[in-house]
């Protein structure tokens, strides 16, 4: 592997007899073809974007006049909310269930992929709307302790508003792939990690505390964004029960001026500020948790990489490398 | 007292058998060389002293301890996993494929195990494993992640991480099978060392030059059996076996 960089130096390029490098000046190969289906590309593209520019029944100014309007603003924060609360409650049940799924015990094994098979197998906007009628089988919640009077109890529905029904219902949801995600990460180290970790006498949970998850979170980061991204666009769902987040926002708004067009590109553009946002927060935490990969460096700096440079370098390299 | 101690061990993959009827003892401060063609059960025996294999039939015990398994009023208890942890503290184990741990680095690497079981604070496990380091002749490299090292510096690193829990016992699996020829002398200069300061050892390998200078007793083993035993001079130039001759030849 590393051991070969020395032998390439040997090899050194040709030479002329003066002991010049000779240089390559030769005529760059041309391809009209590219260039023909490029225009004829951007040409198709211009008059798709010029139809929607200039068509008169775009009002390209209400446009503007809505984005920082106070009702998107809050739909936007509660879409925030919602992705934020929903992905976490997904990638704690993730583990749990992954863990689960990975147990000797067998029951927990059954129970870990019936769980997956429903969640995954049912519509998350069915298990939305089903949530948020969950008063529906138990009208009422209590709580207490068996054979004392000492508990609570409340109406269902006072608990179990809108917003509380869309993290229940995208949160329970995500876990089933969130669990998959993990799991395939715990897979994913080689086993020797393990038996390496079991030589030196880690028990199988210290082993996967200080071994497996740190270098299967690697392998986590990038699908687990992409679900953050899918959850972000998701969250759109609970428009159905009225949640006030950022479609159901513009919907109110559209339903009484009528600017249906003008409002969903509104919110289309803050949907798609917040994926960007979120991409660049996951290449940042790909670096962040690169470690062992690459040479470690320094968080801020490791943003600054991140955003602006080219890395065309393929493994270990520098002068840490041999 | 022997520090390891294998008494007619059997072993089975399905239905191949890949240990038959084993029995070996290493003593106190011997370095025992175990040799032999691919596939003849080396490997898989070394990971049965470490419980990472189970056993059929048979008993291993090390430093008097049943691997595994304890013994009470003539029937076997299965030991559970804190107590099977626990006894592997007792051996140490180097892999083929060297096996860092790829997101720590080399001192990290060391200082895992006397941090996490032996309870040290960072400070103590860092001094250990500094002096660790500079034993393994691999002083100033403790911050390089193992992608940055050479196998045979991560060889190396990987020795020290044994090392760094005070084994009684120490195996090694393969050690320099999967170095490039130039890194074997540096992996085994260190091996070397640690037989002369009377670490106990039981090493397989392929470098019979190696065996035939450091081990104290060679054993060989064939198709799952062991085939033969004695001092290395002995077996290696003088085999008595055919199966022995037949290795060696090949090999030479």
């Amino acid at each position: 592997m590393s051991e070969r960089a020395p032998d390439a130096a040997v090899a050194g390029p040709e030479r002329s007899p003066t002991g010049v490098a000779l240089p390559i000046n030769a005529k760059p190969a041309r391809y009209p073809g590219r260039w023909l289906t490029a225009l004829v590309c951007l040409f198709l593209l211009g008059c798709v974007v010029d139809a929607f520019v200039a068509s008169p029944n775009i009002k390209w100014a209400e446009v503007g006049s809505y984005f920082f309007s106070e009702n998107v603003l809050r739909g936007l924060w509660l879409t925030v909310v919602l992705t934020i609360a929903a992905q976490s409650v997904g990638i704690v049940g993730g583990v749990i269930l992954a863990s689960m799924s990975m147990s000797l015990n067998p029951v927990l094994r059954t129970i870990s992929s019936a769980y997956i098979g429903l969640f995954r197998g049912t519509p998350a906007l069915i298990q939305i709307i089903f949530w948020f009628n969950i008063g529906l089988v138990f009208p009422h919640i209590a709580l207490r302790i068996p054979g004392t009077g000492i508990g609570f109890r409340v109406e269902t529905n006072s608990i179990i508003t809108p917003i509380m029904a869309a993290v229940i219902a995208l949160g329970l949801n995500e876990a089933a792939y969130m669990s998959e995600i993990v799991r395939g990460g715990i897979i994913s180290i080689e086993l020797g990690q393990s038996e390496a970790a079991a030589s030196i006498g880690l028990t199988h949970s210290q082993s996967m505390r200080y071994v497996i998850l740190p270098q299967a979170i690697r392998t986590v980061i990038p699908p687990t964004a992409n679900e953050l991204i899918s959850m972000l666009k998701n969250t759109s769902l609970v428009s159905v029960i009225s949640a006030k987040e950022l479609l159901t926002s513009v919907q109110e708004i559209y339903a009484s001026n009528f600017l249906t067009i003008e409002l969903l590109i509104v919110a289309s553009i803050w949907y798609l500020i917040m994926t960007t946002i979120a991409t660049i927060v996951q290449s940042y935490l790909e670096r962040l948790f690169d470690r062992g990969s690459r040479r470690p460096g320094t968080g801020a700096s490791n943003l600054f990489h991140s955003l602006f440079r080219r890395d065309f370098s393929v493994g270990p390299s520098g002068p840490g490398a041999l | 007292m022997p520090v390891l101690r294998a008494e007619h061990v059997h072993k089975k993959f399905a239905s191949l058998e890949v240990l038959h009827d084993i029995s070996l003892s290493v003593g106190k401060g011997e370095v025992v060389c175990l040799v032999g063609p691919s596939g003849s059960g080396k490997s898989t025996f070394l990971r049965c002293v470490n419980h990472l294999e189970r056993i059929d039939a048979g008993r291993i015990y090390v430093d008097d301890a049943l691997v595994g398994y304890e013994e009470r009023a003539g029937r076997l208890y299965e030991l559970k996993e804190a107590s099977v942890c626990a006894a592997r503290r007792q051996t140490g184990m180097v892999f083929q494929g060297f096996n860092l741990f790829v997101h720590l680095t080399a001192i990290e690497n060391i200082m895992l195990g006397p941090r996490r079981i032996l309870g040290m604070t960072k400070a103590e496990a860092r001094a250990e494993a500094e002096v660790l380091l500079a034993r393994v002749g691999l002083d100033g490299r403790g911050s390089s992640y193992p992608k940055q090292l050479s196998g045979g510096q991560q060889q190396r690193v990987a020795i020290a991480r044994a090392l760094a829990m005070n084994p009684k016992l120490l195996l090694l699996d393969e050690p320099t099978s999967a170095l490039d020829p130039h890194l074997v002398g540096e992996v085994l200069s260190v091996i070397r060392e640690l037989a002369d300061e009377g670490l106990t050892m039981l090493v397989v390998t392929h470098e019979m030059a190696f065996a035939r200078d450091v081990a104290d007793r060679v054993v060989v083993f064939a198709g799952g059996r062991l085939i033969e035993e004695g001092a290395p001079r002995d077996i290696l130039t003088a085999p008595s076996d055919p199966r022995t001759v037949a290795f060696l030849g090949r090999r030479s």
